[in-house]
């Protein structure tokens, strides 16, 4: 009876140090890649100087697009404000397109055409004197005379929408000539 | 011989008494208080002095004080009378003497032509106010009324006591019993107020909280058209005035500058669905009826005789903003105005004979008023500031208008002559567009 328990013990105690031995064995083999390491190390080294160099690359290279994108929205962007903020102008009671305003609604149509899914709306405005119903009447024909001039530049109908204010939104309120004349104007607005 | 002396005697004795009554019948039918033609020339001077208040309290002094004042004011608002002054009075009303014990002569010798005298009862909340007016020289009783009410009903009752009086003398009901629409920024924006024809308790009509423009009563006083970009944009808002009704107009393009037409429920206005500003009829309740105008360019602000038979309105057909007349029946247009480059608002005189329109030169507006065949064009104002938006009193008496003599934009009336010039209203921001209400049915 003794015996066999002794045995089972020393089984019980063997077998743990089979296991122990193996575990050793593997760093046995470890120590042997550590020999062939100088090696290995140099290719793995040199593949990620050559990895590091082509992300190097490669972040150059976005940083470059990225620098063109920016640039390019730039240029949007002021090609956006200046079709927003450059406003046409026009003669006392008159809603006739000037030369100056034909230039500046040449570079409106230039944007249009760039950006062919806006649409916009123009807004048609007068000075202070006249009186109120008038102008609203005048402001609408400066708006449309505007519209009609794109039209005719290339831009559809259907993109432009007009609106008066009349004397009602001055750029300026005050009462001199210089004010009048900033007051006589079309606004463009992208919708 | 005797005979024939008799007989001739008989004949001239007839002949001279049939010309007495002629006569005696003449002076009367000539007797005018006010002169028709130019009513504002010379100004009958009429004493009223304080009311004599029948119950012994303090209200019933100060209020006495208030109803002769209120009368006072509202008869000097005509431009017909010179209210004297009371300081001029020989005798204290107040003492003695009964209502109706009035001694002339204390009237004539200080040049009253016309004694107005009145009494005032209050007993708890009720008022009673009797009022009586003499002609000084005659020496007769022309007017007498009692009225009976709340304490609240005394403006009222002042009013149609005026309305009566007006009447007697000049044939016509008078403005007591009208409103001025008008635009005003008070608010922040610019929305619609209403006030009474002497510019006493403006209301603000409406709440848009946007630009809100050119009010324009119907003929019948119910209804207000106006322009509003309340929607984002301007169109042509139809409402009745004490029911919950109303039409839009929100056409393309603008929608502006309603005008109504003489005793019908038809408007006309400005829209620009088509291109192009131009004058159409339409319903009180927004359908298109027809086309008015037909010319390339600016056509707007109509304004309509009084037998509905004519229109004028502002065109810039001839290259300038002038005042055109169209005749509905035969369609044909002529143009009124050929003095100055920009003659636009014309409005048309409930009398017919008149159009009182804004002139601009060198970029300020005088109101001008011309003959509606062209004849007599006759500057208003001058040389006070900016003056536009010229809209008659329905009895063609009186002009409202836009002045900005004091600086800001604010309301003025004056006589169709153009004296008198005064302002009406003064609220906070700007006022700007009036226009007079026909003659309302009830006295509110």
């Amino acid at each position: 009876m003794r015996k066999k328990l002794w045995i089972k013990l020393i089984l019980l105690l063997i077998i743990p140090g089979f296991l122990f031995t193996v575990s050793c064995t593997k760093k046995a083999v470890t120590s042997d890649t550590e020999v062939t390491q100088p090696i290995e190390e140099k290719d793995l080294k040199a593949k990620e100087a050559a990895e590091k160099a082509r992300q190097e690359e490669l972040a150059r290279q976005r940083a470059i697009e990225e620098e063109r994108l920016k640039e390019e929205a730039a240029k949007r962007e002021a090609a956006r404000n200046q079709f927003l903020t450059q406003d046409i102008y026009f003669d006392f009671d008159s809603f006739s397109i000037l030369p100056e305003a034909q230039e500046i609604l040449s570079d409106k149509a230039e944007w249009l055409q760039d950006n062919s899914d806006a649409t916009v709306t123009i807004e048609g405005h007068c000075d202070e004197r006249g009186t109120i119903e008038y102008n609203l009447a005048l402001g609408d024909r400066r708006a449309e005379s505007a519209k009609a001039y794109l039209v005719n530049l290339g831009i559809a109908e259907s993109r432009l929408n007009t609106i008066s204010y009349g004397e009602e939104r001055p750029m300026d309120p005050s009462n001199n000539e210089n004010a009048w004349g900033k007051n006589r104007r079309a606004h463009f607005l992208k919708n | 011989m005797t005979a024939m002396k008799v007989y001739l005697k008989t004949i001239i004795c007839l002949i001279v008494s049939t010309h007495l009554l002629i006569g005696f019948g003449l002076c009367r039918d000539d007797y005018d208080y006010i002169d028709i033609t130019n009513p504002f020339l010379r100004k009958i001077p009429i004493a009223i002095p304080v009311f004599k208040k029948i119950s012994i309290d303090d209200t019933s002094t100060k209020l006495s004080k208030e109803a002769s004042d209120l009368l006072s004011k509202t008869l000097e608002f005509t431009g017909y009378f010179k209210i004297m002054d009371r300081d001029a009075f020989l005798l204290d009303p107040q003492n003695g003497a009964a209502l109706s014990d009035v001694k002339f002569h204390n009237w004539t010798s200080i040049g009253a032509e016309l004694l107005l005298t009145g009494g005032v009862v209050i007993e708890n909340d009720h008022l009673e106010i009797e009022l009586r007016l003499y002609d000084t020289f005659k020496e007769q009783m022309l007017l007498g009324k009692r009225y009976k009410g709340g304490m609240v009903d005394q403006r009222k009752m002042i009013r149609r006591f005026c309305s009566e009086l007006i009447y007697l003398l000049t044939g016509d009901m008078g403005i007591f019993n009208s409103k001025i629409a008008f635009v005003s920024t008070s608010s922040g924006h610019k929305e619609i107020y209403i006030c009474d024809f002497d510019g006493y308790n403006p209301k603000r009509l409406t709440n848009h909280k946007n630009i809100t423009l050119s009010p324009a009563w119907s003929s019948d006083g119910n209804w207000l058209a106006y322009t509003s970009y309340a929607k984002g944009k301007p169109d042509l808002y139809i409402k009745h005035l004490t029911e919950n009704r109303s039409s839009v107009i929100a056409k393309e393009g603008i929608n502006i500058s309603p005008a109504w037409v003489p005793g019908e429920f038809l408007l006309t206005a400005t829209l620009s669905f088509s291109g192009d500003p131009e004058i159409y009829m339409l319903t009180g309740t927004g359908k298109m009826i027809k086309r008015l105008t037909n010319k390339r360019g600016i056509d707007v602000s109509p304004t309509w005789s009084p037998d509905g038979k004519k229109m004028a309105f502002v065109s810039k057909r001839a290259g300038s903003p002038q005042i055109y007349i169209k005749d509905i029946d035969s369609g044909r247009v002529n143009r009124l105005t050929f003095e100055g480059h920009y003659n636009t608002q014309p409005s048309w005189s409930p009398k017919g004979d008149k159009i009182a329109y804004s002139g601009m030169k060198q970029g300020l507006g005088d109101i001008h008023v011309i003959g509606t065949d062209g004849q007599n064009p006759t500057q208003l104002t001058h040389n006070e500031g900016n003056n536009e938006s010229a809209s008659w009193s329905p009895d063609g008496s009186l002009i409202v208008f836009t002045s900005t003599r004091e600086g800001l934009s604010r309301i003025y009336v004056m006589t169709a002559f153009g004296t008198d010039q005064r302002r009406l209203v003064a609220i906070s921001g700007k006022q700007t567009e009036p226009h007079w209400s026909p003659r309302l049915s009830t006295i509110h």
